[in-house]
């Protein structure tokens, strides 16, 4: 085993990749594995999130429901999507996706990318945390079968509440943490400069969460990283939720809702 | 961050030595010196200024059951390091030291007890405990509360104080949210009600799951209720903060839970809400209903 320090400084690169600028975005992955994809706008309670977008689309045979969180490319694109950090009404519109998707039978396909919800004072008057709790029961109990594949971060909280599922599938170079290696360091350290010591205590790297069962599948990127070669990132990705989606199908409703149930009730049981 | 040395109070309970034994303290509200004894009486609220102070969840739980009907369960589980996790120092360590200075073995408390004549089962959050986080034993204590009350189609009532999920337990924290969520659908589509008590602070994951998932959601005066902290928030927007900001009230102003209570009327206010609730909600010979009957897979067909 090599010493401390070097897999701190590995874990470190892997929280770098998965937050590299030029990784693809969900919309680079949706336009890449479906077609006919249709955005859906809106919340319909009271405005639009543009960190959360989706709606149907189709995957060969099927039409799936698409909820995933978006970050920006440029400038003007990363104020308008808020850094992929979605309000309550963000959650809200993908509630109501949930809803749609529950109606006509459209398995949910889940990108996650997100270092949190926001952060804001809106956010909290506007009952952020129970939009996030109210999808978690949704998704618990929504009568289809639901994929979520991370990108690039999956951050808290705020990633958990589009990322309930019956699979939960990574990108290599993807992330997921109770918190975002900055916060742990700030919270338990006191001092974000130890960052890199937090993000190895975490155990956030895809590689992590399959060793301890919590991710099902790794989808392999291009060497270096899905940047290098979103065609082959996003090929990887199509034929890993094909293949997940397929094996749901299979599953009697009520057997895939137990399952479900029995995926998160094991999960620190005793 | 927090002092909760100043903020907890020691109230009769059964089991004593548990609360923090101070001579004289402080309101960390109004500044008046308190005397203990007088400052038992009002139920840890300030006679000055209102102000409630923190409880230990034994003292909790003492203050609104029917004496001696409270039956503790799951009291050996205890958090387990699976990460390995070390900051300032290893986790197993602080374990050790919340076990030692708390004398329970988990930041939460829970079993079946009896409110106001109705048989119930109710969870408490210890603050004490690693600042009430949510880490997979709590989890799963919590859960085991909530299937216990499903199984015997009783009211669920769960008292929240916590800073969120347990970071040193890094994911396998963050997935309680999803395993407590799931277990409160379930007994929400049972139709067994569910009151939270939110005292201060709750915040984050814990907010943002089992807490805020109830058919009816009371707060105490000036709690903190949350998800992201002032600080943090203020850091990612150098927003001002309106006066208030996250307050028990302020969150009543803004429709996010039904009532404020004052801890001397809580329990009158829970005897009326299980009064109500328990007549309707839970008949004895209640049949589970699984959503699939009432949404079955018709293709909707409009317009």
């Amino acid at each position: 085993m090599t010493d401390n320090g070097s897999i701190a400084a590995a874990t470190w690169e892997q929280v770098e990749l998965a937050r590299h600028p030029d990784r693809p975005y969900a919309l680079d992955y949706i336009h890449a594995i479906f077609g006919n994809f249709f955005e859906l706008h809106g919340d319909r309670l009271f405005g639009d999130d543009h960190a959360i977008i989706g709606g149907p689309a189709a995957l060969d045979h099927r039409t799936v429901m698409v909820i995933a969180q978006q970050k920006g490319r440029t400038t003007a694109e990363r104020a308008m999507r808020n850094f992929g950090m979605a309000n309550p009404e963000g959650y809200r519109k993908a509630l109501r996706l949930i809803r749609q998707a529950e109606r006509f039978q459209f398995p949910i396909v889940a990108f996650v990318d997100t270092s949190g919800a926001f952060p804001g004072a809106g956010a909290e008057e506007r009952g952020i945390a129970w939009a996030i709790a109210e999808n978690l029961v949704a998704l618990a109990q929504a009568r289809i079968p639901i994929v979520t594949l991370v990108l690039g971060e999956g951050g808290s909280g705020g990633a958990l509440g589009i990322g309930v599922g019956d699979r939960l599938l990574m990108m290599e170079h993807s992330i997921y943490s109770v918190a975002m290696p900055e916060a742990c360091a700030s919270i338990l350290w006191r001092d974000i400069a130890r960052k890199v010591e937090a993000a190895q205590a975490l155990k956030l790297t895809a590689a992590d969460l399959k060793r301890m069962g919590l991710a099902d599948e790794i989808v392999p990127e291009p060497p270096g990283g899905a940047q290098h070669d979103y065609g082959m990132a996003a090929d990887a990705a199509g034929a890993a939720l094909r293949r997940q989606l397929a094996t749901l199908e299979a599953v009697a409703v009520d057997r895939l809702l137990e399952n479900r149930y029995q995926r998160y009730r094991r999960i620190g049981a005793t | 961050m927090f002092r909760p040395k100043t903020r907890y109070v020691a109230l009769p309970s059964p089991r004593a030595g548990v609360g923090e034994e101070i001579d004289r303290l402080k309101c960390p509200k109004c500044d008046t010196s308190l005397e203990p004894a007088r400052l038992t009486t009002a139920l840890g609220v300030c006679y000055r200024c209102g102000y409630h102070f923190r409880l230990r969840a034994p003292e909790r739980i003492a203050m609104l059951v029917e004496p001696g009907s409270f039956h503790e369960e799951d009291q050996q589980i205890t958090a387990t390091d699976a990460l390995g996790f070390k900051d300032s120092q290893p986790y197993s360590k602080r374990i050790e030291q919340s076990r030692a200075s708390t004398g329970v073995n988990e930041a939460v408390t829970w079993g079946e007890a009896t409110l106001a004549g109705h048989p119930l089962v109710i969870v408490c959050l210890d603050f004490a405990f690693m600042g009430g986080s949510m880490g997979a034993a709590t989890g799963e204590k919590i859960t085991n509360g909530i299937e216990r009350a499903l199984h015997n189609r009783v009211p669920l009532l769960i008292i929240s104080a916590s800073g969120g999920a347990r970071m040193q337990e890094g994911m396998l924290s963050l997935m309680q949210m999803a395993k407590t969520a799931a277990a409160l659908g379930r007994l929400g589509a049972a139709g067994v009600p569910y009151i939270s008590l939110l005292t201060d602070p709750t915040m984050g994951g814990v907010t943002a799951s089992f807490a805020s998932l109830a058919d009816v959601i009371l707060a105490e005066p000036g709690a903190m209720i949350g998800f992201a902290g002032a600080r943090v928030i203020q850091q990612a927007t150098y927003e001002t903060l309106p006066e208030g900001f996250q307050t028990a009230e302020f969150l009543w102003q803004h429709g996010m839970i039904d009532l404020v209570v004052p801890r001397p009327e809580l329990p009158a206010v829970l005897r009326q809400l299980l009064d109500l609730y328990i007549k309707n909600g839970v008949a004895k010979d209640f049949e589970l209903q699984p959503r699939a009957n009432a949404s079955a897979p018709t293709p909707a067909v409009r317009g």
